[in-house]
């Protein structure tokens, strides 16, 4: 889906939980959109990171929600918003190498704990909040400076 | 050189038009216009896949004939390793006897070129400032392909000279030094196996000019080359010199195998080589030193203009490898080597970013949105009967003016049938028509 008006361009993937055969197809489409939008290249391998970390955390931690790309010509924003169980402790989360991913995950090579820190250090600004039983929004920002 | 240059030409009279290489292009870089295909220069990076695909044979590759090789004076002859991979029960020596019996004064293997370009990368991978993985330069076909679509890994590729190209300075300057003769008389020949070297002679990346003078296909000099190695006789000068591992770099992951180091994957197929880029663009590989991809299946020898089926010639390279003769370069020869040839990329390979939709960004995001608009409208069916290959390329052909909306069957039926409503309407109209008779 994707709406465009006064500049502003926006696209919504839906994440579900769990499915790993879909997993990594909505940042796949964040950065070919980027792509041929023209972004600068590097900015554009900072964002599918950030976009892929963020939405493998949906895939495995979450109950589901979506991943939201908005572009104006000075931003992006990477958005994940899902729908539970919410985090308790965003600073504990944010910790190099903290998990709780369960097993079936680590089997898969995922749960390293390193991905929110890697959006971190790919992003620009970040936000994260979180409420346990309700959910977790993250956005992750990026300038689109004028070389 | 000209802007564009391309070995992948179309052969107008054989092509029907039909849909089989614009769906394989990798780069989307093929149409059908006006019942032709038609190659977007700036798009192709001569991997030619259409040449394998189409039942035609109207896809080809322009390449050297065989008689050019007499503009000059002196000729030296630059087997590909491929080549040895083409005969039943012929020994790589006997392959480069055949080739001085064609008329040329000397052989210079490029396998011998690659024995050189392992130690020289060799090196650089001990670099800790490279950016990694490293990312061979050999094939260029997937250097076209990485500044295409990938232009974040460009300063991943190593900037080192390909094989070719060393064999060619190498030999070149050896040949002028024993024979006193100057180099402007002497043309060294590239015996190929795909489009896209040929197109890297003529249209260099990473140089200015190429030092190979010419490219003639494996599939051309098979025959007559063939005729001389039959009628050999036994007591060939000993020619073969390059080491088991420069001849293995016909083979898909021959290259890596011969480096200082295991961390290291080499793909081959063009489609998988893109799969795995787009990985390492992700920063999914992170603990990846060098990779090696070649856009042809099983490497080389694989190549569109070879001979031989690409798997038996892939065996026939491995037991040919094992039986080699060449020993390695020893330190001095490497060194010597590096004073006397340009051994390395004087200029740095810059981005095609081709796929892109506008310079502005503004305008980037119109354009995308009116992509999605058109998108909406079309079936979703990629059947390739309006040109393009998928219904979202015909959206961005549109946009961009590659193309009008009633290319498309789908379009073109909706339109007609509005036609024919409109005509209705207006018979209904016109005097005498249904409206005016109506029940009165
Ligand atoms: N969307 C989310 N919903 C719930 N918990 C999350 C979410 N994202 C991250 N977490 C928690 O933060 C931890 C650290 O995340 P991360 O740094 O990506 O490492 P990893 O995914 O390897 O565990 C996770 O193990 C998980 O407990
Ligand atoms: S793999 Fe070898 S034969 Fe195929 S395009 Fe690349 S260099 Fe040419
Ligand atoms: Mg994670």
């Amino acid at each position: 889906m994707m709406t465009s008006r006064n500049h502003i361009m926006e696209q919504v993937y839906t994440v579900e939980a769990g499915n790993f055969v879909l997993a990594g197809e909505a940042s796949g489409q964040i950065k070919k959109v980027l792509k041929q939008l023209g972004v600068d290249s590097n900015i554009v391998r900072r964002v599918t990171v950030a976009a892929y970390e963020a939405e493998m955390n949906m895939v495995i931690h979450s109950v589901g929600g979506e991943l939201i790309l908005k572009v104006t010509p000075e931003r992006i924003t990477v958005t994940a918003r899902d729908r539970g169980p919410g985090i308790p402790d965003i600073g504990l989360a944010m910790q190099e190498g903290y998990s709780t991913a369960p097993e079936i995950a680590r089997e898969l090579g995922f749960g390293a704990g390193m991905g929110l820190p890697n959006i971190k250090r790919c992003a620009d600004s970040l936000n994260m909040q979180s409420k346990v039983g309700e959910g977790t929004i993250l956005e992750a920002y990026f300038d689109i400076k004028a070389r | 050189m000209e802007k564009y240059y391309h070995s992948v030409t179309l052969d107008k009279e054989k092509c029907r038009g039909c849909t089989n290489c614009i769906k394989r292009c990798p780069t989307e870089a093929i149409r059908v216009r006006e019942g032709k295909a038609r190659i977007i220069g700036e798009r192709c990076i001569d991997c030619g896949e259409c040449i394998r695909v189409c039942p035609y044979h109207a896809k080809i590759a322009l390449t050297d004939p065989l008689a050019s090789i007499q503009k000059f004076p002196y000729k030296i002859a630059l087997p590909a390793p491929a080549l040895y991979g083409q005969f039943r029960n012929v020994s790589i020596n006997a392959i480069l006897t055949g080739l001085l019996k064609l008329g040329f004064d000397e052989v210079f293997e490029v396998a011998r070129g690659a024995d050189y370009v392992t130690e020289f990368v060799n090196e650089a991978i001990k670099d800790p400032k490279r950016k990694k993985p490293i990312i061979s330069s050999a094939c260029p076909a997937i250097v076209r392909l990485i500044q295409v679509r990938f232009p974040e890994l460009i300063d991943n590729i190593i900037n080192i000279e390909s094989p070719m190209e060393i064999a060619a300075r190498l030999a070149k300057e050896e040949f002028c030094r024993k024979m006193g003769v100057k180099e402007k008389d002497v043309g060294a020949f590239f015996i190929t196996p795909c489009a896209a070297k040929m197109t890297s002679i003529r249209n260099p990346i990473g140089i200015d000019r190429s030092w190979v003078d010419g490219a003639i296909s494996i599939l051309e000099i098979y025959g007559p080359l063939y005729n001389q190695i039959s009628r050999l006789e036994d007591d060939e000068v000993l020619l073969q010199k390059a080491s088991p591992h420069g001849i293995l770099w016909a083979n898909s992951g021959g290259e890596s195998s011969a480096l200082d180091m295991d961390n290291y994957l080499a793909v081959d197929g063009i489609q998988n080589v893109i799969r795995v880029l787009e990985e390492i663009e992700d920063e999914k590989l992170t603990d990846l030193e060098f990779f090696e991809g070649l856009a042809c299946t099983g490497g080389c020898v694989g190549g569109p203009l070879v001979f031989e089926n690409g798997f038996v010639a892939k065996n026939r390279i491995r037991k040919l490898s094992e039986q080699a003769k060449g020993r390695h370069l020893s330190r001095e020869e490497v060194v010597d080597a590096k004073e006397k040839i340009q051994w390395y990329f004087e200029k740095p390979i810059l981005p095609k970013p081709v796929m892109k939709l506008d310079d502005d960004i503004t305008l980037a995001m119109k354009k995308m949105e009116a992509i999605e608009r058109i998108y909406e409208g079309l079936p979703g069916l990629d059947c390739g009967s309006c040109g393009s290959p998928s219904c979202r390329t015909h959206a961005e052909d549109i946009v961009r003016g590659y193309a009008s909306e009633m290319d498309s069957v789908f379009k073109l039926r909706e339109k007609v049938k509005e036609l024919a409503q409109q005509m209705i309407e207006l018979s209904e109209k016109i005097p005498g028509g249904k409206t005016s008779n109506n029940g009165k």
